[in-house]
């Protein structure tokens, strides 16, 4: 299956800006060892993963009665911490949650992605 | 009804109740979908008891009915293929992998992980009983409704949702990863204990059904313990249950009026099934979280159930375990039991001290006026006690709690 993983708040992690430098080299850390950890575990694998530019930067593009309004800022509160995504195939969610368990301890959404084809 | 039709329905229902939970862990570990698997395993016993009775019963009853749910199943997701323009995908599948008649369960019990799906983290808590019961020991839909006091459409919708999001979202038909057992282990006993607890809570509804419901909790509290050897969390569980459902005859009159502990007879308490809990428990050494929680609950039923009689109940051991409890759980229903278990040893005011730190955790509580009540009546204070039964009244729903209130406040 592959999976949509958003990283969305920051949970129990600092945020970034507040940290020291030794404190966002560890946690840059932990995203190289959740691409080991995936690329070790068989039937893992990272489709696609970045981060993403802050709330400020986001645009709703929307389309009402044929004409597209851009407005500024994230379409939901819920996405205003979007900070990185990944597209991850996994077996099943235990297997990804174990995975996932290496990257910092962000709050996360997780969904699997329809098989259209 | 014939004697041939009748055998064949005899063992249909043992084979309901022994081979349910191996039947569908065997059909979930062949062909995945939890969602189809549990309607197409249901089918097969419908097909069966249709059939049988009319025809020879087949030589191997588990195999035939797992070969017919795995045909049912099959279909299922041709159709579902169909639907979406890809049948030749599941036509040769089911060419290469013709289901074998095998008796399922004869070196892996698929039972395991089946109890851990249906207890998933990823499930909402509330209807991980539901599913456990459903799941494992194949409990009717209708009965865990009767238990949970919900209609049977509200229950058969939660656990069909239940069933589509743990295949949408990708549960593993596995044992969990070995650096997640202990939390998983929790979760499997937390929610085999609210099965269980969901039956005696006192409130109207069938109870006949609810109590042979909360009997099934038992089985499967005991089968997951003996599945899962050295787990003190499932040992304790196990034991617990056990040591209170030994009382459930005496539990209530021949109106479902409550008895209290006090008035029960004890000859009817189980008292085999009390030395199997007590077999359980006495191995178990004190340790923390969710096991020692079970371990310790688990320990007073077991000084009530070993006490002859009631004027014989070991009162002041009592008390000690509800402090213990109180201190790991800091829960103010334990106090509660506990300042009843300490007005049994040193009186009702000793009682009444500790229930009053209760009250001020529990507002509103009809528990904590019924317990006052009672204390302040034993103290001989007949107007505090009135009081009290009132307002316990004013706050309790209606049901057999409340009638067992209203008899007490009768006999004033």
């Amino acid at each position: 299956m592959k999976y949509l993983v958003l990283l969305i708040g920051d949970g129990e992690e600092e945020p970034w800006s507040s940290m020291s430098a030794e404190e966002q080299a560890s946690l840059m850390q932990k995203f190289g060892d959740f691409s080991q950890r995936c690329a070790e575990r068989e039937g893992v694998e990272i489709l696609g993963g970045e981060a993403l530019g802050g709330p400020d930067d986001a645009t709703v593009m929307r389309t009402r009665s044929g004409a597209v309004t851009l407005t500024e800022g994230p379409y939901a509160e819920a996405l205003e911490g979007l900070g990185g995504f990944y597209l991850v195939e996994s077996p099943d969610l235990d297997t990804l949650v174990e995975m996932l368990r290496a990257l910092p301890r962000y709050d996360m959404q997780i969904a699997p992605v329809l098989e259209m084809s | 009804m014939e004697p041939a039709e009748q055998d064949s329905h005899l063992r249909l229902a043992q084979l309901a109740r022994q081979d349910w939970g191996r039947l569908l862990g065997l059909l979930i570990r062949r062909h995945g979908r939890p969602d189809l698997a549990e309607d197409a395993l249901a089918e097969a016993f419908a097909t069966a008891s249709a059939r049988w009775p009319l025809e020879e019963m087949p030589a191997n009853p588990a195999g035939w009915l797992a070969h017919v749910a795995s045909r049912r199943l099959l279909d299922a997701l041709r159709h579902e293929a169909l639907a979406r323009g890809k049948a030749h995908v599941i036509a040769a599948a089911e060419e290469v992998g013709a289901p074998e008649p095998d008796l399922p369960g004869s070196d892996l019990d698929d039972r395991l992980p089946l109890l851990f799906m249906a207890t998933h983290p990823a499930l909402a808590p509330e209807v991980r009983p539901a599913m456990a019961l459903r799941f494992v020991l194949g409990v009717p839909t209708a009965d865990i409704a009767a238990l949970f006091l919900v209609p049977t459409p509200t229950m058969a919708a939660r656990l069909t949702r239940a069933k589509a999001r743990l295949h949408q979202i990708g549960v593993a038909f596995a044992m969990p990863d070995p650096g997640r057992w202990p939390e998983r282990v929790d979760d499997v006993a937390r929610a085999i204990y609210l099965a269980f607890t969901a039956g005696y809570a006192p409130r109207e509804g069938d109870q006949v059904v609810r109590l042979a419901v909360a009997g099934e909790a038992v089985r499967l509290a005991v089968l997951t313990a003996d599945l899962l050897p050295g787990q003190p969390v499932l040992e304790a569980l196990a034991a617990l249950v056990l040591l209170q459902h030994a009382r459930r005859d005496a539990r209530a009159g021949r109106d479902g009026e409550l008895i209290r502990l006090a008035d029960q007879d004890r000859a009817a308490w189980r008292h085999d099934e009390i030395d199997a809990g007590l077999a359980r428990l006495m191995p178990l050494t004190p340790r923390g979280g969710l096991a020692e929680e079970l371990r310790l609950q688990a320990l007073i039923a077991a000084f009530h159930d070993t006490a002859a009689t009631s004027a014989a109940t070991d009162w002041a051991a009592i008390a000690r375990t509800y402090a213990r409890l109180e201190a790991l759980t800091g829960s103010p229903i334990v106090r509660l039991n506990r300042a009843v278990a300490v007005a049994e040893v040193a009186g009702p005011m000793a009682g009444l001290a500790i229930l009053r730190a209760a009250a001020d955790h529990l507002p509103g509580h009809h528990r904590v006026a019924t317990v006052r009540a009672e204390l302040l009546r034993r103290e001989g204070d007949r107007a505090g006690a009135r009081t009290a039964y009132e307002e316990a009244l004013a706050a309790c729903p209606d049901g057999p709690e409340r009638r067992h209130l209203i008899a007490r406040l009768a006999t004033l």
